[in-house]
């Protein structure tokens, strides 16, 4: 397959639509417009694609949920406030088990914040969001290669553990263009009795979320429980980058991390031996991947654009083996790989 | 040879209903069922309950079902509708849930022309909560929250959804109609039927609300609690056809 120049967000578009999903709803917010513009664009294009601009993100996420017991795969994108409004939505398809992916192309905050590059919403991803004891599986791309075959890999894990996936990107990520090569999506495993169709001659079903007895609730929390440990053990993914010799390495994810690639490019330049280690799942925390390292490397540096939540993560992970420093540029402030580099190289430095 | 005249529907489940005595929600399942077994969609109609008393909704009705989240139904039923468009979809909500939380997914739904039904309960109160007051709720009626009666100053107006919905060019089918009376009851059962019908001809959004008792936050008998909905409730509600486009949108519909 050959390769092609896209923006990332509408990178997200093409894969969600070459992996089958065939239904869409989102409501303007930048900067992830383009990814509901190319929807709106290319969905009637495709066989039974449906686009629907919501009137609000409370509706989209609600649509989806819809479309998803229809049977659909499905999928709605915003940037942070817009997050924030389907939390609700998010917690009761978890609750209910319905596969879908809800896209965050995060931006500054708290409240409106402004429209930069920004990874604040780390919180809000990983540890649920809404309300009640869930996860969302959560993908962090760090390239536009990546936002295709993540995309295509989020359907997949949603559909496995009928849950709802984000996939955690920045405005840096949706803004830019890489060329990208769309690989050929597997088959769809999704059995029909998930689904509500109508129930025809058989017996009819229903999907809620709502368990009024506290024993049954509590079972349902546990089986959910259960089904999240299955993820957690399987499920993380993480990149190593320039590890073997590594006196220090930086935990970046996302834009974060190619900012720390440049910078550890530089840095090797003049001889400090810094690695990089990128988790590519954030829920699940590759958390024995990381601490596995700790054997072997003793200082680390999380850099965030934030004030420091993936840090909170580092720390379960490191458990105290190691030295965490940590950089955050929070509200849309992104520093340059030389700025990173002068801190790493402080850090590198100093002799505790 | 005995003829049956009277029969549990089939799509109504042998369990008791929840609802209190004297209550609409009873009724108005019924004869939703009566017309799911009359129409003959008990396998393909699709329902959408919503938070509220009718939570438990899919206790009674013998179809598929999805719980929606407080207000949200109507984007629910939409979506599940253009995912299967030959599925009979209806999405079952209170006053709060369509006037209040849940206005701009109903009041858009309805926009669109999405080609639903939203059988649409008012009873002037929230009732699984305990009697708070609703968007519908009468003025000068007493809630846990209107102590002193709904105040126009600070608490509005009843809000007037047939009418409202009515004014909507997606919009095909608007009837508000009563559960106080049998005669009452049979013409409610007629309204979901047509909005029902409207729907499997791809004719467009239909709803019919429905006035219906709550003697339990009334804090009245049922008796009475019917009594009110004639000589309180319905004067600032009149049960009406407010818009019947099922013709127009027919002939459009050939002409294209």
């Amino acid at each position: 397959m050959n390769k092609v120049l896209m923006s990332g967000n509408n990178i997200i578009g093409e894969a969600a639509i070459r992996a089958g999903c065939r239904f869409y709803a989102g409501y303007p917010i930048t900067p992830q417009n383009e990814l509901t513009e190319y929807m709106a664009e290319h969905m009637r294009n495709v066989e039974g694609g449906i686009f629907i601009q919501s009137e609000s993100e409370i509706a989209a996420i609600n649509m989806i949920a819809g479309a998803s017991a229809a049977g659909l795969r499905v999928m709605t994108s915003s940037s942070s406030p817009g997050i924030s409004l389907k939390q609700e939505g998010i917690s009761s398809m978890a609750a209910c088990e319905l596969p879908g992916i809800i896209v965050n192309i995060m931006r500054g905050g708290p409240g409106l914040g402004n429209i930069r590059p920004s990874q604040g919403d780390y919180f809000q991803a990983t540890r649920g969001g809404g309300h009640g004891d869930y996860r969302t599986i959560v993908l962090a791309p760090a390239s536009c290669q990546e936002l295709g075959d993540l995309t295509m890999s989020a359907f997949d894990l949603a559909d496995k553990y009928r849950n709802p996936v984000m996939i955690l990107a920045d405005g840096m990520m949706g803004q830019m263009m890489e060329p990208v090569i769309f690989k050929k999506p597997k088959p769809r495993v999704y059995s029909k009795k998930f689904m509500l169709q109508g129930a025809g001659t058989g017996k009819s079903k229903f999907i809620r979320g709502l368990l009024l007895d506290p024993i049954d609730s509590e079972e349902h929390n546990w089986k959910l429980a259960r089904k999240y440990e299955v993820v957690s053990k399987n499920e993380p993914r993480h990149e190593e980058y320039k590890i073997d010799d590594a006196q220090m390495v930086i935990v970046a994810y996302g834009t974060a991390a190619r900012i720390a690639k440049g910078a550890i490019k530089r840095l090797r330049n003049n001889g400090l031996n810094v690695g990089l280690f990128r988790p590519i799942t954030l829920w699940p925390f590759p958390e024995l991947q990381l601490r596995a390292l700790a054997a072997k490397v003793k200082k680390y540096l999380v850099f965030e654009m934030s004030t420091g939540q993936m840090l909170d993560d580092v720390r379960l992970a490191l458990q105290g083996y190691a030295d965490i420093e940590f950089h955050g540029r929070p509200g849309g402030a992104v520093p340059t790989p030389a700025e990173l580099a002068n801190v790493i190289a402080r850090v590198y430095d100093k002799n505790d | 040879m005995v003829k049956t005249v009277y029969q549990r529907p089939k799509s109504l489940k042998e369990n008791i209903f929840h609802y209190c005595p004297g209550c609409g929600h009873s009724i108005v399942h019924r004869i939703i069922a009566e017309v799911i077994d009359e129409l003959d969609i008990r396998g393909i109609t699709i329902g959408v309950p919503p938070a509220g008393c009718a939570v438990l909704a899919y206790n009674y009705f013998d179809v598929d079902m999805i719980e929606a989240p407080h207000g949200r139904g109507p984007a629910m039923a939409s979506a599940i509708k253009r995912s299967l468009p030959d599925r009979v979809v209806f999405s079952y909500q209170g006053d709060g849930d369509l006037a209040a939380i849940g206005i701009a997914e109903s009041f858009h739904s309805a926009n669109r022309g999405e080609n639903i039904t939203i059988i649409f309960i008012n009873n002037a109160v929230y009732g699984m909560t305990g009697g708070q007051m609703a968007p519908t709720t009468m003025l000068e009626q007493k809630t846990t929250t209107s102590p002193l009666g709904r105040n126009k100053t600070l608490d509005g107006y009843p809000v007037k959804v047939s009418e409202i919905f009515s004014q909507l060019k997606g919009v095909t089918y608007v009837e508000r109609c009563m559960v106080n009376s049998p005669a009452n009851v049979n013409k409610t059962k007629k309204a979901i039927k047509k909005a029902f019908q409207c729907q499997i001809d791809g004719q467009g959004f239909s709803l019919i609300e429905i006035l219906s008792p709550c003697p339990t936050n009334w804090k009245m008998t049922s008796i009475n609690s019917c009594k009110w909905i004639d000589e309180v409730m319905s004067k600032e509600f009149p049960p009406d056809v407010f818009k019947d486009n099922i013709t127009a949108a027919k002939k459009t519909a050939e002409d294209a």
